[in-house]
């Protein structure tokens, strides 16, 4: 389920070129964040709430998982590159599941480490809402990771759907119509920062924890399933 | 030694058929594929890679079905027409991955091994991106022969090429061929094809138009007329006894060759009574030459059916 050498080159294509500092940007930007409003605030626990809640897992978490998802295979299938892992006595869902795992751990680096430290430096994880967050953006990463990957298999335009889910189905709906929030990985994982974080931390989910964690189950497999059937069907159209 | 066998085969694409009831079985050897664009050419190559499913039919190795088995490609080398091919690697990362995803014992001596091949040992530590075209086309060739496939599968292998690449790239797909190996490559280029390949297909509007030796296939099309140009010790005598004959249907002197232009419908008589009616005549032949027998002439007559 995990070959190397589909590892190295996913990780080579995600963090080589100009994505790496596509994926560096947000999170430097919520540590210059943290330590700003540190700064001029105080410790404080509502502000550590608003910021990681708010910036870190309704915008970064979503935007990286766009950026390692979808590039985690969507490149290869454009300029038809994929041909070349595809031409091999490799089962595609090996492909898919080992590509996945990859935009995992790139995804996970990039958001789970920034906001665990963002959280030490807002409010030194006061009502673990550093930890809470964290855990929140680890699980995200898993379901965003699946979720992006199919979506680069799926379409020529992965980025800007993914963009368009990450920004205005999450960030947008989700803030204005009831309905939306319910279906919205950030919600699913914020059930679980809320479990996570202390009583004090004001964090809350419009689903409950098990109807969480059942929908970030069902989306990471579902979405790595059809991911590995597409890939299976590629006909590589445009080169006919 | 591998074959790949295509048995009444078919694809569509919603109302387009792209490839209409062909069957024909590609042998060792050099075997040049051959149809204007968008004849189905690529089509056919992808059912024969893995990559397409027949709409009907079956395309086997052998008696295996390569659609939906990665198995096959332990046997297959694929050089595709596109250029993505992971232009961040060098060219030696690029071949030592290819040998690596093929679960090779010893990928970096197998990698050695095909870029020697292609000679392209001295420039495998550059990136890719900043490969000429012919380079990126021998890079290729590198990764799908790393393996050591009995078949290699090349869409448009001479596309974009100069004359010396392609030269070098002919020179590799004969040793291939002498070697035993299936090799197929597609063109849409005749003396591509002509230059390399004995052996034809010809696809045209997606259908097989015709198949085997060129030469033979020129002459099999006997209700079209084959051009010769003759040269002999009395030309006007010969011409007399050639229009007198039913192989021949019309000749011209052509003063500025100073030879005959003989025009024959029947490539069997005419080839048997013209050395006979010479000899009847007394007069001697210097030159027999087909004129038109170029693969250019079968291809437009083909087309043109």
């Amino acid at each position: 389920m995990y070959n190397p050498t589909v590892a190295r080159l996913t990780y080579r294509a995600l963090l080589g070129r100009r994505r790496a500092l596509i994926l560096g940007a947000l999170p430097a930007l919520l540590i210059v964040i943290a330590v700003a409003v540190r700064l001029l605030n105080g410790a404080d626990d509502h502000a550590a709430t608003e910021i990681l809640g708010g910036f870190a897992l309704a915008s970064m978490v979503p935007l990286v998982g766009v950026i390692a998802g979808t590039g985690a295979i969507a490149p290869e299938i454009d300029d038809g590159s994929i041909v070349y892992l595809l031409s091999k006595p490799l089962d595609r869902r090996t492909i898919i599941t080992t590509k996945l795992l990859v935009a995992i751990g790139v995804t996970l680096a990039f958001t789970t480490l920034p906001i665990l430290l963002a959280g030490f430096i807002l409010n030194g994880n006061s009502q673990v809402i550093a930890g809470a967050f964290a855990v929140a953006a680890a699980v995200a990463s898993i379901a965003y990771s699946a979720v992006f990957l199919l979506l680069g298999t799926v379409s020529r335009n992965a980025v800007v759907f993914g963009l368009v889910y990450a920004l205005v189905w999450e960030a947008l709906f989700g803030s204005l119509v009831p309905g939306a929030r319910a279906l919205s990985i950030q919600q699913w994982s914020l059930a679980i920062a809320e479990r996570i974080a202390g009583p004090g931390a004001d964090i809350t989910s419009e689903v409950s924890l098990p109807a969480a964690l059942i929908l970030l189950l069902v989306a990471t497999g579902l979405g790595t399933w059809y991911a590995a059937r597409r890939l299976g069907s590629l006909t590589l159209a445009g080169e006919r | 030694m591998t074959t790949i066998h295509i048995a009444k085969t078919s694809r569509w694409f919603g109302n387009v058929v792209a490839v209409n009831d062909i069957s024909m079985d590609i042998s060792p050897g050099i075997t040049g594929l051959l149809g204007p664009n968008g004849a189905g050419k690529s089509t056919l190559i992808h059912m024969m890679s893995g990559f397409l499913a027949p709409s009907a039919g079956a395309v086997t190795l052998d008696d295996q079905p390569i659609w939906r088995n990665p198995e096959a490609y332990r046997r297959i080398g694929l050089v595709p027409e596109r250029e993505g091919m992971y232009d961040y690697l060098t060219g030696g990362e690029f071949v030592l991955a290819n040998a690596e995803l093929h679960g090779l014992p010893d990928p970096g001596a197998a990698a050695h091994a095909a870029l020697e091949t292609v000679e392209m040992t001295a420039a495998a530590d550059r990136r890719v991106s900043t490969y000429s075209k012919g380079m990126r086309q021998r890079v290729k060739m590198a990764s799908a022969l790393v393996h050591q496939p009995s078949v290699l599968l090349l869409d448009e292998p001479f596309n974009g090429m100069d004359p010396r690449q392609r030269m070098h790239l002919m020179e590799l797909l004969r040793t291939m061929g002498e070697e035993g190996r299936t090799v197929l490559f597609s063109s849409h280029i005749l003396e591509e094809v002509e230059q390399l390949a004995a052996h034809i297909e010809v696809v045209v509007a997606g259908r097989h138009a015709a198949s085997g030796d060129f030469r033979r296939i020129r002459r099999l099309m006997t209700d079209r007329p084959l051009r010769y140009l003759i040269r002999s010790s009395d030309d006007r005598a010969l011409a007399a006894a050639l229009i007198a004959d039913p192989s021949t249907s019309g000749i011209e002197f052509d003063t500025a060759e100073n030879a005959l232009r003989v025009q024959a419908v029947d490539f069997l008589r005419f080839t048997t009574r013209l050395p006979l009616l010479a000899r009847e005549q007394g007069v001697r032949l210097f030159t027999v030459s087909p004129s038109d027998e170029s693969l250019e002439s079968v291809f437009s007559y083909l087309v043109s059916a």
